[in-house]
């Protein structure tokens, strides 16, 4: 299997902390690979540093073979790499739909001139609604992004980041805050992606689900990758139980 | 009170909502702070009197070149913004509004403390236009600055721009690139503020550094945040309202700095998105009665900002 997104010794200090140190991860196509760990394992600073959020310290970052270390994040972006944010960051006072235009405006606001004008706005719209329809929202369409509950506001985020129409789907703990009965419908809905042919990485904590949904798994402690595998596999390493619970 | 007194607060009303408009783009669209908006307001109206005066140029070809000067000007402030945000872009560009007035002042270049007299009134296919042509030329300009305006929030840039104002992050997550579109931000709306300075000098032929000084930009603050921030219609009467009435209530002109503020702490107190913003106070108190509850539920939901 081919990899979308492969990192080579990718690593990101803060002064003396080393978040990430020397990390080869591959993520390969149409899979859904579950990153874990403890608090301040480095989960998130991967998520930052793959996005061009932080500048990495060093190693590389491939997405389909081309090398995007070090790239703005609007590029990255635009080159395939979907995310959502831990703690969601909607367009508080625009509508859904606009939320979603903005992303799928992105080959238009590439320039200056071609942003100007409202062109393909409209034909935009039966878009939004399709990538409504896949999260299970397009009842909230014209509703301030503000006044969505927590759990459609994460779909909508998702939402947002299909419109980029990605190689790659970033989730930062998409379950985090969520009731039970707001997980289950969110499980069907990422394994509808995957379904779609959409290859995710996911960062989360609740071990039922990451177990059920994610094809593969990769422990990180410490900004280092403890070891990977299926979940069975990933269950049954003793240096995960330790990471967690201590030796 | 002549007919002439009318045609003088219209044209300086139409300079205002040009003004308001244009500071709306930056800080209504992009929800970046500039409390020095009338900085660009006094480049265009130098520019354009420096390249009458001393190159002789004509008023039409002073006038997109006095708003290109703005225009480059304001985007090296768009540039500054992209490394200071929130309280200290609002202070660092007060503390722009200060400098550019005290270049003015001090340099023999731009008149010193005299300012620039002997400004030409505008000609129009070689005729000269009397004041109340003056009048309706402001507003076709007016006119072309909304319908800019409109343009511009029914485009992707005004997505872009609102995606800026609302959270940057997830902005570039999305594709759009915040530095660019800040920058072009600024560059514009100091662009539209140098044409109002164009307009204003032309009209009153004799500018001096303290005309574009930082009362000014609270003033034009002011107009926008009443009329009603981030919308074309609230720029429009925010400044009708907010530069007409001290002229009929006389007696406040000495206060005007202080009406304004007070003015500033009642709205944001208890009608953020302005008097004439979106779902505003004045339209619900109106309309209230006449609509059934569940429009009612409607309306509650779709306007204002929290």
């Amino acid at each position: 299997m081919s990899a979308i997104l492969r990192t080579e010794k990718l690593s990101k200090f803060f002064g003396g902390l080393r978040a990430l140190q020397n990390l080869d991860l591959e993520v390969r196509a149409n899979e859904i690979l579950g990153m874990i760990g403890p608090n301040g394992a480095g989960k998130t600073t991967f998520f930052n540093t793959v996005c061009g959020v932080y500048a990495a310290d060093g190693g590389r970052v491939y997405l389909e073979g081309n090398e995007i270390t070090g790239m703005p994040t609007h590029r990255i972006a635009r080159l395939g790499v979907g995310r959502t944010f831990q703690i969601v960051k909607p367009f508080m006072n625009l509508s859904v739909e606009r939320n979603i235009l903005s992303a799928l405006g992105k080959d238009r606001m590439k320039g200056v001139s071609p942003a100007l004008l409202g062109v393909g706005l409209e034909k935009s719209r039966e878009e939004v609604r399709r990538l409504l329809r896949l999260v299970g929202i397009e009842g909230s369409i014209a509703q301030a992004a503000r006044t969505l509950t927590l759990g459609h506001q994460k779909r909508m985020e998702i939402a947002r980041a299909l419109a980029l129409k990605p190689k790659l789907l970033m989730l930062d703990e998409p379950f985090a805050g969520l009731s039970q009965e707001e997980i289950r419908p969110l499980v069907g809905v990422i394994k509808g992606l995957k379904a779609e042919g959409i290859t995710i990485l996911l960062i989360e904590h609740n071990v039922p689900f990451v177990m059920e949904v994610c094809d593969r798994l990769v422990v990180l402690n410490f900004g280092e990758k403890l070891c990977e595998g299926t979940p069975q596999e990933v269950r049954r390493d003793r240096r995960v139980i330790e990471a967690y619970l201590g030796s | 009170m002549g007919f002439g007194y009318f045609i003088t607060i219209g044209i300086i009303v139409g300079i205002y909502i040009i003004l308001t408009l244009s500071l709306n783009i930056i800080s209504g669209y992009t929800g970046q702070a500039s409390l020095g908006h009338a900085a660009f307001f006094g480049i265009g109206a130098y520019a354009s009197a420096l390249l009458t005066l001393k190159l002789g140029l004509n008023f039409w070809t002073a006038l997109p070149l006095a708003m290109l000067a703005a225009g480059i000007i304001g985007a090296g402030v768009g540039i500054i913004s992209l490394r200071i945000k929130g309280d200290f872009l609002a202070v660092t560009t007060i503390g722009i509004n200060f400098v550019i007035v005290s270049v003015f002042e001090y340099s023999d270049f731009f008149g010193g403390a005299y300012g620039i007299s002997g400004i030409q009134f505008p000609e129009l296919f070689g005729l000269k236009i009397s004041k109340a042509y003056y009048l309706i030329l402001v507003f076709v300009f007016v006119f072309l600055t909304a319908l800019f305006c409109r343009l511009i929030s029914k485009s992707w840039l005004g997505l872009a721009l609102e995606t800026i104002r609302e959270n940057e992050d997830a902005a570039e997550a999305s594709g759009i690139n915040c530095k660019k579109f800040k920058i072009l931000a600024f560059a514009i709306g100091c662009a539209l503020a140098g044409l109002a300075g164009v307009l204003y000098a032309h009209f009153i032929r004799f500018i001096t550094p303290i005309d574009f000084a930082f009362p000014i930009s609270i003033t034009i603050v002011s107009m926008m945040v009443v009329g009603g921030i981030g919308t074309i219609r609230g720029g429009i009467l925010g400044a009708l309202l907010m530069a007409a009435l001290p002229e009929i209530l006389r007696p406040l002109a000495n206060y005007r700095l202080l009406f304004y503020g007070g003015l500033i702490v009642l709205i944001a107190r208890f009608q953020p998105q302005g008097l004439f913003g979106e779902n505003p106070f004045l339209f619900r108190k109106i309309f209230a009665r006449s609509l059934p509850s569940a429009q009612r539920e409607k309306s509650g939901v779709s306007g204002g900002r929290k």
